[in-house]
């Protein structure tokens, strides 16, 4: 499974039709130790580019995009449950925020893979 | 709009870059934001001692012309009837080497900028007045200072001088250990000049709302001065991110966001920065209405608000009480010391009381908070004990 990258620093895996989704290790490092995040509701739909989700350090609140369009099928439940240094800690693994059933996976394909994120970020 | 201008760069910036790549421009200035993290940081200084870099600031001498041939207590008189044409304090009544926060009010009586005024505690500096102003309001202050006192009195400024800020409960140690012994003896809100690293003026002061000080020091001196206080296992760097927090949760006001040209110091909360001689001779910008408040109480006030729930309540969300809004958040965020989300903002003075239920409207969803007292942590000043 390979993990895509938006430039807000979003990333996605795709396991079938189910997109995992969370925040990049360079964006956890930016914003700090997280004191709160809110994830949306089963269900919901997005569409790519939509307000996904709010993740707040002590410094500043940052929305997290719908990397690709879906309907929201699962929050994070370390999230819900408001361990939010799972965030810090693990922001590629455990700390993902949501998982989307897919609606159009090239959509995918169209974000930046590992090795151009890393040369992306290494720009800012 | 883009400044398009490049910030400028602090003297001790190579002091900072070898310890940070985290930087920001605030008000023309490339300033450090941030070193360890901000909540390590945060939590450094209200348990050791954090060293602030404030050089942005607008720290200044404003002193009677050469040659005044007035003396003493008439020298300090005649210099602070010049600077309360602009400030509602009793400046007069500063004893020497007492300091007072005060702002410049406008006509409308609100607030143009919050300020220090101190007076010097050396009898050879009679006639002058030390002057710190915030650093985005620093070039409008001077101008209007200038404007108002033109050939009877003379403002230097001092910003090309650093200003470092040493703020914490260690700070007294470190203080004595690095500087002067003498300083671990000066009460909280005074002044006073020391022959070290060049020659000093501190004073005993911040706004972190800890114990603390603050230090003008040549520029050539500067790098001597912070390198011994962060060579000191005390004290650490501590970046503007966690300066915004401590004051947060010391309750105090952010120039531009707690106040503004159209707040006024009563609905601040601040009444108690006009001294009885000055309400009194009605005699300062916007007496009118200031004191009109200070008699019949403002419409709205300034309040402590601690969300119910984790979400933050940053500048700008909409205080609600029975589906109408009352009030806004003027400043917000977290507060590492009570791990939970704290604000300050104005609302209607019905809904000011302690204990008095709000809503914040939070990204569309109202969220339940409460009026709480500032600040939201204790303030831990250095003042001498009652009696002594």
């Amino acid at each position: 499974m390979t993990t895509r990258y938006t430039k807000d620093h979003e990333w996605v895996r795709l396991d079938g039709d189910i997109a995992t989704i969370g925040i990049s290790t360079y964006a956890a490092e930016q914003l700090g130790d997280v004191v709160y995040a809110e994830l949306p509701a089963v269900g919901k739909s997005v569409k790519q580019g939509d307000d996904l989700a709010v993740v707040e350090s002590a410094k500043t609140a940052s929305d997290v995009y719908a990397p690709i369009s879906g309907d929201v099928v699962e929050g994070n439940a370390a999230i819900a449950g408001e361990n939010w240094q799972i965030i810090n800690d693990e922001p590629q693994a455990g700390g993902w925020f949501v998982k989307l059933k897919v609606a159009d996976k090239s959509e995918i394909e169209a974000l930046m893979d590992e090795a151009a994120y890393a040369d992306y970020v290494k720009g800012l | 709009m883009a400044n398009a201008e490049t910030p400028k760069k602090l003297p001790l910036d190579a002091i900072w870059r070898e310890r940070t790549s985290k930087f920001g421009d605030f008000a023309g200035y490339d300033m450090p934001l941030q070193f360890e993290g901000l909540i390590p940081e945060h939590n450094w200084t209200r348990a050791h001692a954090g060293l602030f870099d404030v050089s942005h600031m607008g720290p200044s001498f404003f002193a009677l012309p050469k040659g005044h041939g007035l003396e003493g207590e008439e020298a300090h008189k005649k210099v602070s009837s010049l600077i309360e044409r602009l400030v509602p304090a009793d400046i007069q009544g500063l004893k020497p080497g007492q300091v007072r926060y005060t702002m410049i009010t406008n006509e409308d009586g609100g607030v143009l900028d919050d300020l220090m005024i101190a007076r010097p505690a050396e009898p050879g500096a009679a006639g002058d007045l030390y002057i710190v102003v915030n650093a985005g309001c620093k070039h409008q202050d001077w101008a209007l200072i200038e404007a108002a006192t033109k050939g009877e009195a003379n403002l230097v400024r001092a910003d090309d001088r650093c200003l470092l800020a040493l703020q914490g409960p260690a700070a007294h140690q470190v203080a004595a250990a690095v500087i002067d012994p003498a300083l671990a003896d000066m009460n909280f809100m005074t002044v006073k000049r020391y022959d070290a690293f060049g020659r000093i003026t501190v004073t005993r002061s911040g706004y972190t709302g800890e114990d603390g000080y603050e230090i003008l020091v040549r520029a050539e001196n500067a790098t001597d001065l912070a390198n011994a206080l962060l060579a000191h296992a005390e004290v650490k760097p501590i970046g503007l991110g966690a300066r915004d927090s401590l004051r947060l949760e010391a309750g105090l006001c952010l120039y531009g966001h707690d106040l503004d040209p159209t707040t006024s110091p009563i609905e601040a909360d601040l009444a108690w920065t006009i001294q009885k001689r000055r309400r009194e001779a009605k005699d300062f910008p916007g007496a009118k209405r200031i004191l009109r408040e200070y008699d019949l109480g403002p419409a709205r006030k300034r309040v402590g608000i601690r969300p119910n729930d984790r979400a933050p309540a940053r500048e700008g969300v909409e205080i609600f009480k029975d589906g109408r809004q009352v009030g806004i958040v003027t400043s917000g965020g977290f507060s590492p010391v009570l791990n939970a989300p704290i604000s300050i903002g104005y609302v209607e003075s019905a809904y000011a009381e302690p204990g008095t239920g709000l809503e914040l409207m939070i990204r569309g969803q109202a969220r339940a908070a409460t009026v709480t007292p500032l600040p939201f942590v204790p303030h831990n000043y250095h003042r001498p004990k009652k009696g002594s």
